[in-house]
């Protein structure tokens, strides 16, 4: 699956996103930096973004906390603006989108299933309302009864029954909620679904359950995914293709059988050796160094170079771009320099 | 149990289900909430009911006879049986004046409390949600309001309306501006709570998915914010009530209340007040009485709701 | 002499709605320095076996039937303060959370000294010259200097290590660890587990991993024991489980975890989802999931038995009577 060949290699892609950024200001309050003479202080969480998304694949973005990947995926459906950069969807970028109807319309084309299926559906609606919701909003069915019976064929779709609707989320196990945000994404029937850490919260049966259901809608459906992860594992199983961040960058991007079989930066190295092996093979593991740095106040330069075994005095002044190596991109000094191996 | 094809459950299963909940399982168990409860349902339906309800009209001033003043209650010596709690100065019935006088009590106080948690609410989730400066302008307003006793903000309040409104409209102003009085000075703690619910919500990811199909933030905040806010609201106005009917007796007791023409229960103490040392006590006693049982009830009911709702406490 | 022994553990809550049982008749042993996991998805009873031991089941859970046995003495029938001081000395507990496992208003210097006075008669610099051994052994750097900072100066990957130092500091027998660190990242995961082995290993203490993390476990624990809705499914030695795993719901598990590496389309998926304590069905509990699903499974509850692996597993496939197709 990771190596299918890429159905639609002559069209622009679906998503491209161009040195996307977002800054947070995190400072203290105004008296209390007056007071205790602060400057204010800034969290980049995401600094510099640049990928492309082709329909109908499967992007991920794989990395630990304080990476920037949520925020990513909330600056691409909109809950947050970016602070420099652009996302361009579908050939028009979406901040060009000014009047309502240009926006709905924009809207309507992606959708966002979340991380916790236990805040993720109101307690005190009806499953039916939950995931009517979106089809009310975009006016797309007009009478009652066809609201319900769409319920009731997105209900089917995600493995749940018709009868569900009239239920509330507390009658439903996590995997089951999951469903019902999954339903209740495809009720506008979107083309572009952004997936923050879909599974993460669900038992690994559960998660089985989950992923497949998720691979057999893209395949009827025809979606394109970017899905956000932690776990290689799973992002291994569902991606096309994979990006990995450290602390609002992008490290590396491959296709999931390249960055596996050959991945390039440190970084990606060292996440690889965390996945657990579940074959016995006893193999060797390199010693891990040092965690993830507060995002407030990264290191200079390359952020990874505390805890990288290959860097050296440019990796400690000066950021690294990404730039195309073999079959990756890599934002890697060492690899530029052919010190890697 | 009747289905349609959507498995919409019929009514008498709704009926099932809350009788079957846990809510209700645990009133059964508690005997002070079924007894409170009680009381508070006999209070209101002798205050509802009360021109059908009361042996006498006791504010009609034709069937009043000052002959029957002064009549003890029914178990003393020279007690009657058509007054079974004796009567006042002017011949009422006291047991009539306590329902209508409850009846007018409670008006106030109910209406005060859905002034106070409407304003409060609203104000508290604007604060929360859309948070900015807004929140704090809110917030240190409730905080500066709490800090002046709730019976002081009503006193000046009403001091001010009196002043605005013109004479020959006070008597039928009165009561509004009561209303309005006791309200605006309870409204900082439904603000409070509503403002820390919606904060706790607005950072939901069922939120989020209604921002990201570009719902509108007042909508986002009265659909799906508000009900969820709605539990601890329920348990502070319960509780509200009963402060707010011991406000509006203080109010009428200091003579700054309602208007004598619809006494309250405050107006009552007062009134009997004057005769308490002259050896007519039941004409305070009562009014008196009948005040502490409905707010100690609705107090009670309260905080067996709040136990009640506390989802670390089941 | 086997270090714990646990007898037909039976853990119930009483609720309005009739009794629920949480643990059903729950045996297993743990030999002194051995790495038991303890592995099953949420609801499966794992902490709460976890919490039964330590004798820090809340009511109205209670231990309705069934021994624990340390070192050859029972302790889930003795009163709360003789527990108190087997707790600490004897068996130490590594929860999830490290930030809610260390007292935000104590300095970690003292928390962990106190802890060492309570078990042992160290004087106060003793204790505190213990402590700092201690952090450095778990790896905190400066351990000298950061003996005196409170818990939230430390990151989560550093938190937990301390709390590790907590349980490992009066030299208990037994460690229980639930969930240490599904709330770490991957890269600190990998760094807690190996610290925990290696400690483990050099001080000879067992441990009870208790996870739902299959991966922790193959990299950890020497025996597993898989847990469905409350009863043990199958038992054994970490390799064997793990590749040839002998219950069906193991084999489901074990399919359903991607691999890098094994390319499938779809992974391989177990029908249903974990039934709920009220409505753990008649037999064995996997009947309504199982594709290998017999009659005998809906009537009587399989025991542990032998199978024709290693492992032993609660299921009927290996009853010996059934000839062998």
């Amino acid at each position: 699956m990771s190596d299918r060949p890429d159905p639609s290699a002559t069209a622009p892609a679906l998503l491209q996103v161009r040195d996307l950024a977002k800054h947070f200001d995190v400072s203290k309050g105004w008296l209390t930096r007056i007071l205790e003479n602060q400057p204010r202080q800034h969290l980049k969480a995401v600094d510099g973004l640049s990928f492309d998304i082709e329909k109908g694949e499967t992007f991920s973005l794989v990395g630990e906390s304080g990476c920037g990947k949520s925020t990513v995926a909330k600056l691409i459906v909109g809950l947050h603006t970016p602070s420099r950069g652009s996302i361009i969807f579908d050939g028009a970028n979406i901040a060009d989108a000014t009047s309502h109807n240009e926006v709905a319309t924009l809207r309507r084309r992606w959708q966002m299933i979340f991380q916790d299926p236990y805040a993720s559906l109101n307690p005190r609606w009806r499953v039916r309302d939950i995931v009517a919701e979106p089809i009310r909003q975009f006016k797309l069915v007009n009478s009652a009864r066809e609201i319900d019976e769409r319920v009731g064929e997105l209900l089917v779709q995600v493995g749940l029954s018709p009868a569900d609707s009239a239920k509330f989320p507390h009658e439903f196990s996590g995997g089951q909620r999951q469903r019902i945000s999954i339903a209740r994404a495809l009720s506008s029937e979107p083309e572009f679904l952004v997936c923050d850490e879909p599974t993460s919260a669900l038992d690994v049966s559960v998660q089985a359950q989950i992923l497949n259901l998720m691979k057999d809608l893209q395949r009827n459906l025809g979606l394109t995914y970017l899905f956000i992860s932690h776990n290689l594992a799973v992002v291994y199983h569902v991606s096309n293709k994979i990006g990995v961040m450290y602390l609002g960058r992008l490290c590396e991007i491959a296709t999931a059988k390249t960055l596996f079989r050959t991945p390039l930066h440190p970084y990606t190295r060292l996440l690889l050796d965390t996945i657990p092996d579940m074959d016995m093979t006893c193999r060797e593991r390199t010693p891990v160094s040092g965690e993830v740095p507060n995002p407030i106040d990264p290191p200079s330069g390359c952020a990874f170079h505390p805890r990288c075994p290959l860097a050296n005095e440019r990796c400690r002044n000066e950021t690294p771009k990404l730039r195309s190596e073999a079959e990756s991109v890599v934002a890697c000094h060492a690899v530029e320099e052919n010190r890697h191996s | 149990m009747a289905e349609n094809p959507l498995g919409e459950t019929s009514r008498h299963d709704l009926l099932y289900r809350v009788f079957d909940s846990d809510l209700f399982y645990s009133f059964r168990k508690s005997p002070i909430a079924v007894i409170s409860a009680i009381t508070t349902l006999v209070f209101f339906l002798a205050a509802g009911l009360a021109p059908w309800l009361a042996p006498h009209n006791p504010f009609d001033p034709a069937s009043l006879d000052l002959m029957d003043g002064f009549s003890p209650p029914v178990w003393e010596a020279d007690g009657v049986s058509k007054f079974l709690l004796g009567t006042d100065d002017q011949g009422r019935d006291i047991l009539s004046t306590i329902m209508y006088g409850s009846r007018v009590s409670l008006i106030v106080g109910f209406s005060a409390v859905i002034f106070s948690v409407v304003l409060g609410v609203g104000v508290g989730l604007l604060a929360g949600y859309l948070g900015g400066w807004m929140e704090t302008v809110v917030m240190r307003l409730a905080d500066v309001q709490l800090a002046i006793p709730a019976i002081l903000v009503a006193l000046m309040i009403d001091g001010i309306a009196r002043i605005l409104v013109p004479v020959h409209m006070r008597d039928v102003m009165a009561i509004y501006v009561l209303i309005l009085a006791i309200g605006i000075s309870d409204w900082p703690r439904y603000a409070r709570v509503a403002r820390g619910s919606a904060l706790v919500e607005r950072s939901k990811e069922y939120v989020s998915a209604a921002r990201v199909i570009g719902l509108h933030p007042i909508l986002i905040m009265l659909r799906h914010v508000l009900p969820n806010v709605l539990g601890p609201i329920l348990v502070m106005a319960t509780i509200g009530l009963a402060l707010a009917v011991i406000t509006e007796a203080t109010l009428s007791f200091l003579g700054v209340g309602v208007p004598p023409t619809t006494p309250s229960l405050g107006t009552l103490i007062r009134i009997g007040n004057n005769f308490l040392f002259s050896g007519e006590w039941w004409i305070t006693l009562f009014p008196a009485v009948a005040l502490v049982v409905l707010v100690l009830a609705v107090n009670l009911l309260g905080d067996w709701l709040r136990d009640a709702l506390n989802p670390k406490l089941r | 002499m086997t270090l714990l022994e646990v007898k037909n553990l039976r853990v119930e809550f009483p609720t309005r709605r009739g009794t629920l049982l949480a643990i059903d008749d729950v045996s297993f042993s743990i030999e002194p320095g051995e790495v038991l996991g303890v592995v099953g998805e949420s609801g499966a009873g794992k902490s709460l076996t976890g919490t039964s031991i330590i004798g820090l089941l809340e009511p109205p859970g209670r231990i309705a039937a069934g021994e624990i046995w340390l070192e050859g003495e029972r302790i889930d029938d003795i009163p709360y303060d003789e527990m108190r001081r087997i707790r600490g000395k004897k068996i130490g507990a590594i929860f999830q959370d490290p930030l809610t496992s260390l007292n935000p208003l104590y300095t970690v210097g003292k928390q962990l000294t106190e802890t060492i006075m309570v078990h042992s008669d160290m004087t106060q610099t003793d204790a505190s010259a213990r402590a700092i051994e201690l952090l450095s052994e778990v790896g905190i750097p400066a351990a000298k200097e950061r003996i005196g900072s409170y818990p939230h100066e430390f990151s989560g990957g550093m938190r937990q290590r301390v709390v590790i130092a907590l349980a490992l500091c009066a030299n208990p027998k037994l460690v229980i660890a639930d969930e240490p660190t599904t709330a770490l990242d991957v890269s600190i995961q990998a760094q807690i587990i190996a610290l925990l082995k290696r400690l483990c290993h050099d001080h000879k203490t067992a441990v009870m991993l208790i996870t739902h993390d299959m991966g922790v476990i193959a990299e950890t624990a020497d025996r597993v024991a898989v847990m469905y809705a409350g009863r043990i499914a199958e038992i054994g030695q970490v390799r064997d489980v793990i590749k040839h795993a002998k219950h069906p719901y193991t084999e489901g598990l074990m399919g359903s975890i991607p691999v890098p590496g094994h390319d499938v389309e779809q992974l391989q998926q177990i029908a249903g989802s974990m039934p709920r304590l009220t409505e753990i069905p008649e037999g064995c509990a996997f009947n309504p999931r199982c594709p290998h699903v017999r009659d005998k499974c809906f009537e009587v509850r399989p025991e542990l038995m032998p199978t024709d692996g290693a492992s032993m597993a609660a299921c009927w496939i290996y009853e010996p009577e059934v000839a062998r197709v």
